[in-house]
């Protein structure tokens, strides 16, 4: 059969699709959060990733159990609750080389890791940074989270009296460069996304609309699939294009086009669906967002990006060697340097 | 004027370097520098000496003292000042009052309101009069007035001016400059000594050569380059007292002592914000293979216990120094304590385990910080250093740092090339049967090498289950590699007395106070062996020996509870009637006249 032969087909490095998958999900039938692995199995894949060249790392929760269920070929780190960003900063600071992917949820990312995920940013540590946003905490069984809905119903809880955080514009405040919102449901432009997240220069976020099919699927709930789908908004179509391949992009008029250039050389090409839109304005990110808030919309696309920061390795000059691959003698000065400073305390 | 009267009273002997000195000031004032100076001199001098500075958690204004305890015969523990200099108003009732019998006490005339004692001497320094003519700013002014009681203090105990000089410039780290604005206020106020007070014949210093080749450091610093030379390359830290010189101190040295061969940084050093995410980089650091750690105190440690939990159950290794200071809480921010050692051994909830350093000199410090980098990739495991504010940030002797003997120890990591030769390789596979399982980290091109890194239940290929039968393996293999630990720390110090029915067994900076009270209690008749713990676990063979070769064994820290009696007792239930536990705190270093009291009252 031809699916068949296609599912065989190998990468640029002699990898199978299969080669990036990982155990078989724990997660419900259904949850969004499966979708976004099956997305970062798919563009680890078409990007010809070698599997020892990138790292997985999550928090506590749904979303952060998902890194067992991709990249099994590669080491991951599931470390506790809303800490992923402080773990993948000190791995990424050990061996800077890596690429990163970071799964978090938004009880993860929104409530108790807050202030690591903002210093992350602040940091602009190299990493994708995913919260599978579902806004509840599902496997505790549908209390509130920081991203829930004002005015959401709980048998027990009651009526959420509080606003919703709205991750993306923290991410833009919190001197983030790369700040995207997209749906589970919508590969196409989540696989762009997470292509260019890959390549970003400092730490890319990508807030994925995720819904729970267990806790949050009346259609009410924001963040609902039947919710999703009506509300969507996308921005622009993306097309991610590196280097090495071919620019396939659907028949677009010159004028339709703004082309973000990465930092590895890559280049992301945006088509706007609102033709003022210019995600590199961080005024009119945050406005954009706002609005959206008003109106009870999703804005999907890149909605910031500004690669002109260094990263934290960058920051801290770090070599080419990477510091976990330092030799022996890299590591401890020598004998005569002691001497001399014993000297100096005399 | 008090000075001038002679009373019955007043003790005529001489003492020669052998006496304490106390220096009174408020905080933020810059007595710092003065202090240092006179301690360096004496240093210099070839008298043994150790300062320590009592000081406020507070940035201006409330009281400090530095103590000299000055030693011909070498201790270095804390003990009663009889010389006083005494500059702060606050505080010089009470300083004088504590004065003991035949004391000296040297103050600002500028201070009114002096409590009378006829049993000791006063010498009153006009500071005001003789800063006045100096060409300065107010606030520097007020800055050099310190270098007052230096410039008489010198005169009055024979402190030669030369050495005075040589101190000031170690301390100005060689400027010149600073030497020279400094000097002359010392030597225009040792002339104005000379010239207006008797010569004070109580307390002397004398040239000796017992400092010859020692150098002169505080822990902090000690513990930075220990771990340089013990190869650290990622640190993450916190800023909290009194940890923060062990940070200091890396990024002084540290740009210096390690940049590749483009001279790029081979380090990186990130301040977080807060000790929950320094825990989180330094184990991130240590899972993808750099050799990691931070420097944190009590409440940093509270904040890292969850992260500890998760580095013992990943099995990462790290290392993170706690300079203690006194708990619980805030407690006491800037005073000294080993009040964290029965935390830091099993932190983290649930069973865990956490071998833990114990250095208690600056040798210790240097030796220690590079040890525990060895014994972390060695078990895989967050290593503690304790250390406490005493050692951290006071200045000691010590013998000039050795060059550690053997190469850096990386422990089991399996490369590329040797995991080709490993078959069904399991992350958690206790090959060797000492409980240390094989690691590989990221970055290991060999399709085998994956593992994921996890806090929750999982078997030996790191794969997430549940199983009643794997968690209990897991966690027995953990204990087994704990027991595994004991062999591989630092070996405790045994001072046998073969005429001693009574025992010590302590650790870290109460060694000074006990070491003296053990030479006290000799002169009184009573014979003691002692026993330092320099790791937990400890040795079981070794502590089980001393403790059974004695009658009694006196277990002696710088905690309420008896934090390391207690672990003694679970080691050795079968001993616990030869253990007592001598437990104080107060925030003060323990004396040695204390420590022989105890004792002794325990022996009436």
């Amino acid at each position: 059969m031809t699916t068949s032969k296609r599912a065989k087909k190998e990468n640029a490095i002699g990898l199978l699709k299969a080669d990036y998958g990982g155990k078989p999900t724990t997660l419900c039938k259904g949850c969004g959060h499966n979708s976004i692995s099956n997305q970062i199995i798919q563009v680890a894949f078409e990007l010809s990733i070698r599997p020892h060249e990138i790292i997985k790392l999550s928090g506590i929760g749904c979303s952060s159990k998902s890194p067992a269920y991709f990249l099994g070929m590669s080491h991951g780190f599931n470390s506790i609750h809303g800490r992923m960003p402080s773990v993948g900063t000190g791995a990424l600071m050990a061996n800077h080389q890596l690429k990163a992917i970071g799964v978090s949820g938004d009880g993860d990312t929104g409530s108790i890791g807050f202030g690591q995920f903002k210093h992350m940013l602040r940091r602009n540590v190299r990493m994708a940074y995913i919260v599978e946003n579902n806004g509840i905490y599902s496997l505790t069984k549908a209390q509130f989270s920081a991203t829930s809905d004002v005015g959401a119903e709980h048998k027990y809880y009651g009526e959420n009296q509080f606003p919703a955080v709205d991750l993306c514009m923290e991410a833009i405040v919190s001197g983030g460069g790369f700040v995207a919102r997209s749906f589970a449901g919508d590969i196409k432009q989540l696989r762009a996304l997470l292509k260019a997240a890959l390549s970003h220069r400092g730490t890319a976020f990508i807030d994925v609309i995720s819904p729970c099919v267990a806790f949050n699927n009346d259609d009410s709930s924001t963040k609902s699939f039947g919710y999703g789908r009506s509300h969507e908004l996308p921005l622009h179509e993306l097309g991610y294009v590196p280097e090495e391949e071919e620019i396939m992009i659907d028949s677009l008029d010159d004028g339709e086009l703004k082309v973000v250039e990465l930092h590895d050389g890559s280049h992301l090409k945006l088509r706007k669906t609102e033709s003022d839109y210019d995600p590199t304005d961080k005024m009119a990110a945050i406005k954009r967002l706002q609005e959206a808030e008003q109106n009870q919309e999703f804005i999907t696309g890149l909605l910031y990006y500004d690669d002109s920061r260094p990263n934290l390795a960058e920051v801290n000059q770090l070599g080419e060697t990477p510091l976990a691959y330092l030799d022996n003698d890299s590591l401890r000065p020598s004998k005569e340097s002691l001497d001399e400073l014993m000297a100096s305390f005399k | 004027m008090q000075a001038l009267k002679e009373s019955q009273k007043i003790k005529k002997d001489t003492i020669v370097n052998d006496f304490s000195l106390v220096v009174a000031t408020a905080n933020g004032t810059g007595s710092q520098t003065a202090n240092l100076t006179i301690l360096r001199s004496f240093f210099n001098m070839g008298i043994p000496v150790h300062g320590k500075n009592i000081f406020p958690s507070n940035i201006q204004g409330l009281p400090t003292w530095y103590h000299i305890r000055v030693s011909k015969d070498g201790y270095v523990s804390r003990k009663p000042s009889e010389l006083l200099i005494a500059f702060n108003p606050t505080t010089i009732t009470k300083d004088i009052n504590e004065l003991p019998s035949g004391g000296v006490c040297i103050y600002n005339s500028d201070i009114k309101g002096l409590p009378e004692r006829d049993d000791i001497s006063f010498y009153p320094l006009p500071v005001k009069e003789l800063i006045k003519d100096i060409k300065m700013p107010p606030k520097q002014k007020s800055y050099v007035a310190n270098m007052v009681y230096v410039g008489a203090l010198a005169w009055l105990i024979d402190i030669p001016l030369a050495n005075l000089e040589e101190a000031l410039s170690v301390q100005f780290g060689g400027r010149q400059k600073l030497v020279d604005i400094n000097m002359p206020l010392i030597k225009q106020s040792y002339d104005w000594a000379k010239e207006s007070l008797p010569k004070q014949n109580r307390f002397k210093v004398e040239k000796m050569n017992k400092t010859d080749g020692l150098i002169m450091m505080t822990g902090n610093e000690a513990a930075a380059l220990g771990a340089i030379y013990g190869g650290v390359s990622f640190v993450s830290w916190y800023p909290i007292t009194p940890s923060t010189g062990i940070v200091d101190n890396l990024l002084k040295y540290l740009p210096k002592l390690r940049k590749d061969k483009n001279g790029n940084p081979s380090y990186a050093v990130v301040q977080a914000e807060d000790e929950l995410a320094a825990a989180g980089m330094i184990i991130g650091a240590g899972w993808a293979g750099a050799r990691s750690m931070t420097a944190t105190s009590g409440p940093g440690i509270s904040l890292m216990a969850e992260f500890t939990g998760l580095a013992y159950v990943a099995e990462i290794p790290t290392v993170i120094w706690d300079v203690q200071r006194v708990g619980p809480s805030t407690g006491l921010p800037t005073r000294t304590a080993q009040c964290d050692v029965a935390f830091v051994y099993t932190l983290g909830h649930g069973d865990t385990n956490n071998p833990v350093l114990l250095p208690s000199s600056i040798e210790e410090a240097f030796e220690f910080g590079y040890k525990a980098l060895d014994l972390a990739d060695q078990l895989q495991s967050p290593v503690f250093v304790l250390s406490d504010l005493d050692l951290g940030m006071n200045n000691w002797m010590g013998h000039p740092f050795e060059y550690p003997k053997e190469d850096i120890k990386r422990g089991k990591v399996l490369d590329a090339q040797e995991l080709t030769e490993v078959e069904n390789y399991g992350r958690y596979k206790d090959i060797d049967g000492d409980g240390i399982p094989y690691r590989t980290i990221p970055g290991n091109s060999n399709p085998k090498s994956a593992w994921f890194a996890r806090g929750v239940g999982h078997d030996e290929y790191a794969v997430y289950s549940e199983d009643p039968e794997v968690f209990a393996a897991t966690m027995a293999r953990k204990a087994r590699k704990f027991n595994t630990a004991r062999s591989l720390l630092p070996e405790a110090e045994v001072k046998l007395n073969k005429k001693a029915e009574l025992g010590i067994i302590a650790y870290g900076t109460t060694r000074y106070a006990i070491e003296e009270a053990i030479d006290l209690l000799k002169a009184q008749g009573l014979e003691l062996s002692f026993l330092r713990l320099k790791a937990l676990p400890v040795d079981k063979k070794l502590v089980r020996d001393f403790i059974e070769s004695h009658k009694n064994n006196y277990v002696i820290e710088l905690n309420r509870d008896g934090q390391v009696f207690r672990i003694l007792q679970n080691e050795f239930p079968d001993l616990t009637s030869k253990l007592a536990s001598i437990a104080h705190i107060d925030g003060m270093p323990l004396m040695a006249t204390w420590v022989k009291e105890q004792i002794l009252e325990d022996q009436a």
